[in-house]
């Protein structure tokens, strides 16, 4: 540092110099009689520097390979065997966040005993969705550039179908009949110098049928269109019983609300305010969300239920912040990750009745996106 | 300097015998234009490396979160294009582009270090306020320096030259950081503490290789000119040099410059090719844009500055029919990039050395600034408005419309820079 300083004040002198160069109409500073000297010791230091730096970052970059290499390769935290088929029992399928071999692998383990062994699918998959026939796996492969990928596979685990997704993937449910995938994915750099981020919701058929972005729906708040360019919309849940319709979360300047969707009538018709990522219970009577204490984007999240039939909403005895779309255990009882620290790498899943006096309970240690299938 | 009487002179010789080399100084590129082009490399591999990953890394622990954050961050955009006026003006006042600049890219630096400590959003949101913020308060100082440094005859060739390397940064960047995930899964510290490693670079050349100078001392050629006898310039003086028809110019065309986004996303609408390919778009524009940087920079220079820069929107304009025709194609396709990387490479540094020619000594980095500014904030509104078209009209409407209001305010702009320049520029 004190190198650098001097580099500064010793240039200071030499400034009419520069600028009696540039105005002489060769515009190229004409250096001073010992600035190749000076020139030289710079050049010198500055070279030092790079080679310093560079040693450094790659110095921590091997090491942090290494490091890496040996985390994937450790024994996992906790029990874990192979899957090659869903189980028959009732089961909960999640993403695997234990440290070690099998580190972000959906898995298996039964409903009756969510804490025993995990049997691992061997797909990795950052959000992961499954029903008694399909499983919807959301995956990250890390390329030149980064690419997000939608996979389906078969009650035995053989893929099924799986299409190009466009951003960060965020949420996948699957309608009750396994025909239907709904895809929320976070875009990025839409623009040339912007970070901006927007989400991309999608519904997409097993049998290839594309049914397009949500975007292209038609967003209807009491009989009127809204077509504010600002419309986001993540957060699918199917009806159950009720083929091609389903909930989901709209936002368009600020306000936040709970749409109810219709694939054959291509419109998403505003029935809540306040209501976010929706899960509709089993019996499509509740819809358990994250409700914003602030009443925006930002902040904390509760864990709520909305009652369908009076619109009453209950909030849960959850304090800390939710960031997941809630999945249901049974009809009185839901389920969701929580992430175990800052770094976002690990999750437990949790349980919670719906209960007022209720208190919420560790389901699955080291897990995050849950999917209850019974 | 910049405007000396030298400067008029070479302007007039160019009139008199256009692209006579022998009317012209033989180019001489300065050292310090290079320097400069390696901090702004070095800096780009920097914030682009990071750039790449932070939204997965943000999604990572901020969830949903995530979406507020494109808020902030156009909050931040706004910040940081009204912060290089003010950037521009302090380099001005103090005479010391160089320290000006060594703040900008210190304070991105210094974000750099706060990404491996961060956690939670508003911690993220304010490292990259930060960058965004350290990012417009270098960019003036710094073209006052290319500008300074570089001959008048050979403006837009020396800007090209800085924008050539500057982008070269701008590719390796997000390749570098891909490659680190590639490597290490979830590496996303080991990307921070390289991309740290690329700024404290930046900075490091900037202090040790770029002359700092003092521009309150009058350089004697200027004061022997006539012409600018008097010791200060006033804005008035600068409006009747055309620095502010110029201005209008670039704000008039800045509002039609609808972004590259939009038109990506009008390619793959009627292509339908797989969005993984999206980052792929911005690589081509980007090289298209440093395969061409010097040589239309060496062209405004022969031809006229004033010229390219038109031209260069022209470009822009083939793009728009290109995206918003029916007919398509990968040609199509492959022709909408490469005429983007030439619209970058006509009008970027060519509008810089515009400025820089009409722009008296003590006021080149507010001038420098201004046009940034007025150049992000066109932009800006340009996106906000074309989303709104896009919804209302649809998009190949939308951009034909665009493409129809660009012809226009072409047809003006060439109106209002001929009588801007007909004093300064061939």
């Amino acid at each position: 540092m004190s190198r650098s300083r001097q580099g500064t004040a010793e240039n200071t002198p030499a400034v009419p110099e520069d600028a009696a160069g540039g105005t002489a109409g060769t515009g190229v500073p004409e250096p001073a009689a010992d600035a190749p000297a000076r020139g030289l010791r710079r050049l010198v230091v500055l070279l030092a520097v790079v080679a310093l730096t560079l040693a450094a970052a790659g110095v921590y970059a091997v090491w942090s390979f290494q490091e890496t290499a040996s985390g994937q390769e450790a024994a996992s935290a906790v029990r874990v065997g192979t899957a090659d088929a869903l189980p028959g029992e009732p089961f909960v399928m999640f993403r695997n966040t234990a440290p070690g071999q099998g580190y972000g692998q959906a898995a298996t383990v039964p409903l009756a005993d969510p804490s025993g062994e995990r049997a691992l699918t061997g797909e990795a998959c950052y959000r992961v969705y499954a029903t008694r026939t399909l499983v919807s796996c959301l995956a990250i492969s890390n390329g030149v550039p980064t690419t997000f990928e939608a996979a389906a596979y078969s009650s035995d685990l053989e893929p099924v179908t799986s299409w190009a997704l466009g951003g960060i993937p965020s949420r996948t449910r699957i309608s009750p009949d396994g025909s239907l995938v709904a895809t929320t994915v976070f875009v990025s750099g839409h623009s040339y110098d912007s970070a901006g981020l927007s989400t991309e919701t999608v519904i997409h058929g097993v049998d290839g049928t594309d049914y397009g972005n949500l975007e292209d729906f038609a967003l209807l708040s009491g009989g009127t269109g809204i077509t504010a360019p600002d419309r986001n919309f993540w957060g699918v849940t199917f009806v159950p019983g009720h083929p091609g319709d389903f909930y989901a979360t709209a936002t368009s300047q600020g306000n936040i609300w709970l749409v109810r969707g219709s694939l054959a009538g291509r419109t998403l018709t505003v029935v809540a305010s306040g209501v976010e990522c929706p899960s509709i219970s089993p019996d499509g009577t509740r819809i358990a969300f994250k409700k914003s204490t602030s009443g925006t984007l930002l902040g904390h999240r509760n864990a709520a239920v909305l009652d369908l039939g009076t619109g009453a909403v209950t909030v849960l005895a959850e304090e800390r912040n939710l960031d997941d779309q809630i999945e249901w255990l049974d009809n009185s009882t839901v389920a969701y990750g929580l992430l175990r620290d800052d770094t976002g790498r690990d999750s437990d899943i949790w349980s919670l009745s719906t209960s007022p006096e209720a208190v919420p309970k560790l389901l699955i240690e080291h897990a995050s996106s849950p999917a209850v299938v019974h | 300097m910049y405007i000396s009487m030298s400067d008029r002179e070479g302007g007039k010789k160019d009139h008199v015998a256009p692209g006579s080399a022998a009317a012209r100084t033989a180019f001489r590129l300065s050292p310090v234009i290079i320097w400069l082009g390696i901090v702004s490399m070095v800096t780009d591999i920097s914030s682009e490396s990071v750039a790449a990953v932070l939204p997965l890394y943000v999604t990572g622990f901020l969830g949903l979160s995530t979406i507020a954050f494109g808020v902030i961050d156009g909050i931040n955009q706004g910040a940081s294009a009204i912060v290089r006026i003010g950037a521009g003006w302090a380099s001005d006042r103090s005479g010391h582009p160089k320290r000006v600049a060594v703040a900008g890219y210190g304070l991105s630096m210094l974000a750099r270090i706060g990404f491996l400590f961060a956690g939670g959003f508003w911690a993220v949101a304010g490292i990259v306020t930060g960058d965004r913020i350290g990012k417009g308060i270098r960019t003036a100082p710094r073209d006052a320096m290319i500008s300074a440094a570089a001959q008048p005859d050979y403006l837009a060739r020396s800007f090209g030259m800085h924008r050539m390397l500057d982008n070269i940064g701008a590719a390796v960047g997000p390749l570098l950081a891909f490659l680190i995930l590639m490597l290490i899964p979830n590496g996303f510290t080991t990307v921070f503490v390289v991309s740290l490693a690329f700024s404290v670079i930046g900075v490091a050349v900037l202090i040790l290789m770029v002359p700092g100078r003092s521009r309150n001392a009058p350089p004697p050629a200027a004061a022997a000119a006539p012409f600018f006898r008097r010791p200060q310039l006033k804005w008035s003086h600068l409006k009747h040099r055309g620095l502010a028809r110029l201005m209008l110019t670039a704000g008039l065309l800045g509002v039609l410059t609808i972004g590259d986004g939009f038109i990506y996303l009008l390619l793959q609408s009627r292509e339908s090719f797989a969005v993984q390919w999206f980052p792929l778009l911005y690589v081509g524009t980007n090289v298209a844009f440093l395969l061409f940087a010097i040589p239309l920079g060496r062209l405004a220079d022969r031809i006229g500055r004033v010229k390219v820069f038109l031209a260069g929107h022209i470009a822009l304009l083939l793009c728009y029919l290109l995206a918003g025709l029916p007919a398509g194609g990968i040609t199509a396709t492959l022709g909408c990039l490469l005429l983007l990387g030439l619209f970058y490479a006509a009008t970027d540094g060519v509008l810089a050395a515009l400025v820089s020619r009409l722009a008296t000594p003590g006021s080149l980095g507010t001038a420098l600034g201004t046009a940034q500014t007025i150049v992000a904030l066109s932009r800006m509104a340009s996106a906000a408005g074309f989303g709104v078209l896009w919804y209302a009209l649809g998009a190949e409407t939308a951009v034909m419309a665009v493409a129809v209001l660009l012809a226009i305010a072409l047809g003006a702009s060439a109106m209002l820079l001929r009588t801007a320049t007909e004093t300064a520029e061939p």
